[in-house]
């Protein structure tokens, strides 16, 4: 195990480099829903906004 | 040659005839300017001044250096007018009545590539041909400087002017057209600054102005196009 | 099959759609990768001249590959959306290209990486591979840039459009004339070391990179979601979807 760790004396080039490899593409696939979240949570929100201004709009027209 | 149906306010030019007419206005705006003319060729001496005393100014770096700085300095010299081939037009209404007109965008974006080469490039050259002498270029090798040059050249205002189209409007664009075409130009720089470190030690150019005049020719088809899509497109 | 495509092209659907296939690749992908990592760190053999450091392909390569053909990707959307007007073909160029210029950086450093104890330096002007990713990488990033200077979406979509076709022909041109520069000096090139490679050590390649592919889907499709919700912003189903799934509006 060990050994396999050492990598053959280059263990700090190897690990560097697949842990890097491991965190670009985490941060691509993170980044991606975050931001698909927060679209989603903008949207809902203004759509909330935007029908609570229609209801108060018909509200006064009738009063 | 005008087509012999004068219709009320639209004549409809023949694309030569459209090419010519754009050619000479931007011939004769650019003389009324001469700064416009001056500037470039004084930041390429600039540049050029800088690299014998940033790095040395013993003769055997100076061959080295010679046609790369060279190069570069023409190449970065030639950036300088880009922003302003559309901006000058755009900003007094002249390109939206361009692209309105009728006429063949297309040939009036191939004669704004033309005239940028000649008003800005060309002089450059010539500039190029004296500075190398400072550069210790041998004068037998002048010559294909000024080639590579002058193609290399080309293709950059061809290449420039797709990206000054894709700009227009864009606030403070100059370095995003530097960022946009410098890629480019790499495959051009390659063979042209090599083609003249080549000659300089007599070895051969192994096709090197071959694949200058090659990239310049496609960009002479290609790049009238993309210009003309992408003002069409900056200006909805 | 034809209707497939149809339903694809709409926004409605493809949303839901990516929406379920992109966990499916994600997962995919990575079991792909757990394979390719045991094959290529446990059971290949050391490499006779570079020893273990060669087990750095396993990650180069692939993302060189898909570096490069997230460009393509870009370039083919592109004309798609030009010549077809097709809106989601713009937004298949958009998101695609964070995430292939990530890949770039990636083959960058990870070449970068390799190159130290293999040839001594971290850097290596004249190796036409490296040439071109760095090349390739300021393509993305002017493609990026270009996009975000321009604040009209549809002018973006489409002046980014061209750019990326432009940029298709350089990348061939660019690597082309880097390899004729670095012949004439003779023996530049280093990285040719998958010229002919066991199986041992092919086969995990071949399935990184598949598997790295599978990746790249995933995460492509994770961020369509994002662009087609915000580009459909104002579109009914928008509202009636996200109304659905908060109902207490």
């Amino acid at each position: 195990m060990l050994e396999f760790l050492a990598m053959g004396g280059y263990a700090a080039y190897v690990w560097t480099a697949f842990g890097l490899t491991f965190a670009v593409l985490w941060l691509n696939w993170w980044s991606g829903r975050r931001r698909h979240l927060r679209v989603k949570a903008r949207l809902a929100s203004q759509g909330r906004e935007d029908t609570m201004h229609r209801g108060a709009t018909i509200k006064e027209v009738n009063a | 040659m005008m087509s012999d149906k004068p219709v009320a306010d639209t004549i409809e030019l023949r694309p030569f005839a459209t090419f010519r007419a754009m050619l000479w206005r931007e011939l004769k705006l650019a003389f009324r300017r001469p700064s416009d003319l001056i500037n470039p060729l004084f930041f390429f001496a600039i540049v050029v001044t800088l690299f014998p005393v940033a790095v040395s100014p013993l003769p055997d770096v100076l061959k080295v250096l010679g046609p790369g700085v060279v190069w570069v300095a023409v190449l970065l010299a030639a950036l300088l007018p880009l922003n302003g081939l559309f901006g000058q037009d755009h900003e007094d209404g002249t390109l939206e009545h361009y692209v309105l007109s009728g006429q063949s965008l297309v040939a009036m974006c191939f004669a704004k590539i033309v005239a940028l080469w000649l008003v800005s490039v060309l002089p450059l050259v010539i500039v190029s041909a004296v500075v190398a002498q400072s550069y210790l270029l041998p004068s037998s090798v002048v010559p294909i400087l000024v080639t590579s040059l002058s193609l290399g050249g080309y293709s950059l205002c061809a290449l420039g002017a797709v990206a000054a189209g894709l700009t227009v409007g864009v606030q403070r664009a100059s370095a995003l057209i530097a960022l946009l075409v410098l890629p480019l130009m790499i495959p051009v720089i390659i063979f042209g600054a090599r083609a003249v470190s080549l000659a300089a030690v007599e070895a051969s150019l192994s096709g090197a102005l071959d694949m200058l005049l090659a990239i310049a020719i496609l960009t002479s088809l290609f790049a009238p196009i993309a210009t003309a899509a992408a003002v069409r497109i900056s200006l909805e | 099959m034809w209707k497939f495509f149809h339903q694809l092209a709409s926004p409605p659907h493809f949303y839901r759609l990516a929406g379920l296939f992109a966990p499916w690749l994600l997962g995919l992908s990575l079991v792909g990768i757990v394979i390719g990592l045991y094959g290529g760190l446990v059971l290949a053999p050391a490499d006779y001249q570079q020893g273990d450091a060669f087990r750095i392909i396993y990650v180069h390569v692939p993302s060189a590959y898909l570096s490069l053909m997230a460009y393509t990707m870009m370039a083919v959307a592109s004309v798609i959306g030009l010549v077809w007007r097709m809106k989601l073909a713009h937004a298949v160029a958009a998101a695609a290209a964070p995430i292939g210029a990530s890949f770039t950086f990636l083959a960058l450093a990870t070449g970068s990486i390799w190159g130290r104890p293999m040839w001594g330096t971290w850097w290596e002007w004249g190796d036409p591979r490296m040439m071109t990713e760095l090349i390739l990488l300021f393509l993305y990033l002017g493609y990026m840039a270009l996009r975000s200077a321009i604040e009209d979406r549809n002018k973006a979509d489409r002046a980014s459009a061209v750019l990326a076709i432009v940029g298709v022909v350089n990348v061939v041109l660019v690597h082309y004339s880097v390899e004729w520069w670095s012949s004439l000096h003779q023996g530049q090139t280093i990285m040719n070391e998958d010229a002919r490679m066991p199986t041992s050590m092919l086969a995990p390649l071949l399935i990184m990179i598949f598997a790295f592919t599978l990746f790249f889907g995933a995460a492509l499709l994770q961020r369509l979601r994002a662009e087609v919700l915000e580009r459909e912003h104002s579109a009914r189903w928008v509202g009636r979807m996200l109304a659905e799934e908060q109902p207490n509006a």
